[in-house]
């Protein structure tokens, strides 16, 4: 199948020098919920804004759907919704009035525009505010409001540059749940956030970008599947004098109340509850010391920076 | 984009520069209207009393034209360059970029609603100035094609402000500095038949004369050059800016990094 999106070498140098993106091959699948991540300044905006025709490219060939953005550009833009990092709403318009100009730019009549406005309004629960004008909307509003805007001509493909930055968490749950009605409708997804949780819960792809480079490209559960242990935090029923002796686990203790256990892929879980009950150990709750996507994504990250670090010495 | 889909498309961005000039009329309507009215009740009614007939008619009606055509250009150039600009400034100029809408669309639209504006502008004036002069038309063909051009060239210029423009400071240097001397020394309110002959050669490197004089001769049939010329001259510019509006919008100047 066509891949939705497929970059290859792509390049693109601003005019002051600098080198955002040093030659990057991508595939995004169709159907597929993509995570692109890196770092503040890796480049993952520049590749967002080539996508969609704002950021004018150096060198190398993007196509959605099997269509080169140079050549059938109009075709192109017509098939990607775009949520942009920056808020980049008219702030003196309505919201209905947005959703139905946006519609027009891509041909859609006003009577069809105003049932699909109606729609992502409402499922974005922002039906109730569709007179109002942007300006009055708080951080969080602004934000759903973009999503519908690049919704209103159904696209096939959508782009979200940090959806979810000031977005409050139940209204950032229940734009998931909605992110992922509409990828499972067979809209094609590819996010950007700098939530790794959020980027493990929703996507099943993952590219990681750094300095201009693709660091990483593989799935979520094989890019999982590398992390040799995970470090879990373990709130206990009864305070600890000592830290105990868990054969097989290394354990620290913060303070009495809580274990800190670090588990090896091989060890498992059911073996350390076993270890702790035959220490009578009352555990309350557990939870991951720092999300399993931030720890590989710093290694990863830092892993990129060493290599770099070290071809400039050998350069020198 | 099919041809319909086109037309949607320009439609949409006209009717949202109509909105748009509409809902501010406070801002963008009245103050042309209150100003020409002051034009007509000084120049024409008070101080036009003490003047001699121009060019065999009576000095208000002389002005008449100039003022209306003054409002014109004004209003044209002011609607896209702010519109636009303000698009640029929050970024929501975006929404037609990612689209599929072309660009001369894009260009199309927004001189629309310059166009349409100036016109609106131009009427209210008209009507107000009914009340000191005694308007007739001479050649109505002719005052239609010249506002509606001279409208079209300045909705151009003010689209090709907008794109240059880095701040709100730059978009009203061109109107304060450039647009309204021009206008001023365009004939307005004298003919350029007046002026020492150094004085008219350099008065006739204007292009805004030829349009004042072209649409008064619509409305008195006396002008102070060949209307064709002026023709000649509108088209002109009118194909050189918009193959500049054209050109800046297909590389992204100011819009795309």
């Amino acid at each position: 199948m066509t891949p939705a999106l497929s970059i290859r070498s792509l390049t693109k140098t601003y005019s002051s020098g600098y080198a955002a993106l040093k030659g990057i091959d991508l595939d995004v699948n169709q159907g597929d919920f993509f995570a692109l991540l890196g770092p503040n300044g890796a480049g993952k905006s520049t590749t967002i804004g080539i996508i969609t025709s704002l950021v004018t490219k150096t060198a190398g060939q993007v196509s959605v759907f099997g269509h080169d953005i140079d050549r059938d550009f109009s075709l192109v833009k017509s098939f990607i919704g775009l949520v942009p990092q920056e808020v980049n709403l008219n702030i003196f318009e309505p919201l209905i009035q947005i959703l139905v100009n946006q519609a027009g730019y891509y041909g859609i009549a006003r009577r069809r525009a105003l049932e699909r406005a109606e729609f992502v309004l409402r499922r974005l629960d922002l039906w109730e505010r569709r007179h109002d004008v942007v300006r009055t909307l708080s951080g969080g509003m602004k934000r759903r409001m973009m999503i519908a805007r690049a919704l209103i001509h159904e696209p096939r493909l959508l782009i979200l540059d940090e959806p979810s930055a000031g977005v409050d968490i139940e209204i950032r749950h229940s734009m998931w749940e909605f992110l992922r009605e509409i990828n499972a409708a067979g809209t094609t997804i590819i996010l950007t956030t700098h939530y790794l949780e959020e980027a493990e819960s929703l996507c099943r792809h993952i590219a990681i970008i750094d300095s201009g480079l693709l660091v990483e490209n593989t799935t979520m559960k094989r890019l999982l599947a590398r992390l040799g242990a995970e470090t879990f935090m373990l709130d206990l029923g009864a305070p600890l004098a000592h830290v105990p002796v868990l054969t097989g686990y290394r354990v620290s203790m913060p303070d009495n109340h809580t274990l800190e256990v670090e588990v090896s892929r091989n060890a498992g879980m059911s073996r350390l509850f076993a270890e702790l009950a035959a220490h009578d150990i009352e555990v309350l709750s557990m939870r991951n010391k720092t999300n399993r996507l931030e720890q590989l994504f710093m290694r990863l990250v830092e892993g990129n920076r060493q290599r770099q670090a070290a071809a400039q010495r050998r350069r020198a | 984009m099919t041809r319909n889909q086109q037309l949607v498309a320009y439609q949409t961005i006209v009717r949202k520069e109509i909105i748009r000039f509409s809902r501010i009329w406070v801002q963008t309507i009245l103050p042309p209207v209150v100003t020409t009215s002051l034009y007509f009740v000084i120049f024409g009614g008070l101080i036009g009393r003490q003047i001699h007939d121009m060019e065999g008619v009576r000095y208000m009606d002389f002005i008449v034209p100039g003022l209306i055509m003054m409002a014109v250009i004004t209003n044209s150039y002011s609607n896209v360059v702010s519109s636009f600009y303000s698009a640029k400034f929050q970024r929501s100029v975006e929404e037609i970029l990612v689209s599929p809408t072309p660009n001369w669309i894009i260009l199309s639209g927004f001189v629309t609603g310059g166009v349409v504006r100036g016109l609106v502008v131009g009427a209210a004036v008209t009507v107000v100035s009914l009340f000191f002069s005694h308007l007739h038309v001479y050649d109505p063909w002719v005052s239609v094609s010249v506002v509606l051009l001279t409208s079209v060239l300045f909705s151009l210029g003010g689209f090709i402000n907008s794109v240059f423009a880095r701040n709100f400071d730059d978009i009203s240097i061109v109107p304060t500095f450039v647009l309204t001397p021009l206008t001023y020394l365009g004939g307005v309110f004298y003919s350029v038949a007046m002026l020492p002959a150094f004085w008219r050669r350099i008065s006739l490197g204007n292009p805004i004369l030829y349009m004042i004089n072209a649409f008064r001769y619509g409305f008195l049939g006396i002008t102070d050059i060949n209307i064709w010329l002026s023709y000649g001259i509108i088209m002109f510019f009118i194909v050189i800016l918009t193959a500049i509006s054209l050109h800046l919008l297909d590389t992204g100047y100011g819009m795309r990094s």
